[in-house]
């Protein structure tokens, strides 16, 4: 029984790092309707960026909130440059876009950095308490923290604020929008901007667990696209239980089906994308329009 | 003095140009109309005037040359524009709808009473003030439009055919509320209708738009009265 309880808490861990990266996913997707394929890239790319700050001497925390600023202003700008003149284009289109910004991001940080691979610190240490058996490392519980700190923030961005109030109106309606004197090129880079800072933090969370390398976030965005698709695309809150039912589905798959195995752990947010499209397509938490002709 | 003030406006979508150089004015306070016939290009007049589509000619606001403003400036400009469908946010509640519309103000106190003089006018909204927008009827969906407008101050509203998909008896009360907002806050309106009979009753000035280009214009008593125009449009 511990440890089936130790499995499950152990792929919560993980699966906090999908719904973080799919966060970012949903944030983009919700406001603009592109789904970003460079997500990933852009987070490693940030998660880079703090490996640099580091390098230069900085605290982890000051490192961290530079890192955050900078994605900030990265995503917007990559909005305005690269985004911008395509939008409202055709799903191909876009979808060729963001696959071309994986490209470039992906090939500009190995000639930046190289391709070798660094250990990135924790942010939590490595401390680690017992609970009636059961293991918890400090850093697994720093993680889901942050995570749920996050979805917090963002709700209350779009739920309290009038940043928020216009990023959601520019989704639903832009035309609209613009009528009542929202600037929808600005929000969306708001909206671009905010989904690469919290990429930068899903990268900063998940590199210490891996190695950092530049496709060391190419593996996640496959379980963070099962977790999005889980939650519904359109939610945040779906998205990072998308993350935890999938990081816990995966860890059990992993140790309890004998012949998934670690190697073939990878097929459980496959199937999870194949499950829910057909049959939930609209995903556990995903808004089917209400309307009334 | 002329409000707003239309000259030689050109407008399309793409190669098609649907207004040919028409030229009015609104006057301040007034309530006007433009009529025509299904595809004369009444709402293309409307969002030329917004900016929302592509255009060419001179448009003035209370002076100031706006010919080349985006549709944000304009709302910003206190132009207000209700448009075709209504253009409701459905996945916002009725009260973030109306927040949305007084979305460049800075008045925070001067909003929420606002917010309560739109209540004032349409209760139906006060009482589904935390329903999403989507779940409302069309009247209430118009109610929900002409609300959010209001919500931007403004000092021309534009409204696209508010008649329209609503029973008679509701249209009536909803022009009756149209007129109380014009005549008791000041507020000027340029509407476009079908509903000739109707419109002409209530307001002050019309122009009567034919394949993109202004055929008539007078007070809505000459237009009225014209043998013409009660043939082709009234079906009197």
């Amino acid at each position: 029984m511990e440890r089936f309880i130790q499995v499950i808490v152990d792929g919560w861990a993980t699966g906090s790092l999908y719904g973080a990266l799919a966060v970012a996913v949903v944030l983009i997707y919700r406001s603009t309707g592109i789904v970003n394929f460079a997500q990933g890239e852009l987070a490693m790319f940030s998660t880079f960026i703090a490996w640099g700050l580091l390098q230069a001497g900085l605290p982890l925390g000051l490192a961290l909130a530079g890192t955050l600023a900078i994605s900030l202003a990265g995503g917007m700008l990559i909005e305005r440059v690269i985004i911008r003149p395509v939008e409202g284009g055709e799903v191909l289109t876009l979808v060729i876009v963001t696959l071309g910004l994986y490209i470039l991001v992906n090939s500009l940080a190995g000639w930046i950095w190289g391709f070798g691979n660094r250990s990135f610190p924790s942010l939590f240490g490595d401390g680690s308490f017992d609970v009636g058996g059961v293991q918890f490392s400090v850093e697994s519980v720093g993680i889901v923290a942050v995570l749920i700190a996050v979805v917090g923030v963002l709700f209350a961005i779009f739920q309290r604020t009038k940043v928020g109030l216009a990023m959601r109106a520019v989704s639903l309606n832009p035309d609209s929008s613009r009528l009542v004197g929202i600037s929808v090129g600005r929000t969306l880079m708001i909206g671009w901007g905010i989904a690469a800072a919290v990429g930068a933090l899903a990268g900063a969370l998940i590199a210490p667990r891996l190695f950092l390398d530049v496709n060391f976030m190419g593996g996640v965005l496959i379980y963070s696209f099962a977790a999005a698709t889980l939650g519904g695309f359109d939610s945040p809150l779906g998205a990072v239980l998308g993350g935890w039912i999938i990081g816990i589905a995966e860890n059990l798959a992993g140790t309890y089906i004998d012949f998934i195995g670690a190697d073939l752990k990878i097929l459980v947010p496959l199937v999870a994308i194949l499950v829910v499209l057909l049959f939930r397509p609209t995903g556990l938490f995903g808004s089917a329009e209400v309307a009334r002709a | 003095m002329s409000l707003l003030e239309v000259s030689d406006l050109e407008a399309g979508y793409g190669p098609v140009t649907v207004l040919r150089k028409i030229s009015f004015s609104v006057d301040e306070g007034r309530i006007v109309t433009v009529l025509g016939p299904n595809g004369a290009g009444k709402t293309t007049t409307l969002r030329a005037i917004s900016g929302m589509v592509r255009r060419s000619g001179t448009i003035r606001f209370d002076g100031k040359d706006v010919s080349g403003h985006t549709p944000e400036k304009m709302a910003r400009q206190s132009v207000a524009h209700v448009p075709e469908g209504r253009g409701t946010f459905t996945g916002l509640t009725v009260e973030e709808n109306l927040r949305v519309g007084a979305f460049p103000r800075r008045d925070k106190a001067a909003v929420s009473e606002d917010m309560q003089r739109c209540f004032g006018h349409f209760p139906r909204l006060e009482e589904r003030r935390d329903q999403h927008a989507g779940s409302l009827s069309g009247g209430e969906q118009q109610m929900l439009a002409i609300g959010r407008a209001l919500m931007l101050r403004p000092r021309l509203m534009l409204l696209d055919e508010p008649s329209l998909g609503l029973a008679p008896k509701l249209t009536r009360e909803l022009f009756a509320i149209l007129e109380k907002i014009a005549r008791e806050e000041g507020v000027t309106l340029l509407l476009v209708e079908q509903n000739a009979n109707l419109v002409l009753q209530f307001a002050d000035d019309a122009h009567v738009l034919e394949s993109g280009r202004i055929v008539m214009s007078g007070t809505a008593k000459e237009i009225q009265a014209d043998e013409g125009v009660r043939r082709s449009y009234l079906g009197l």
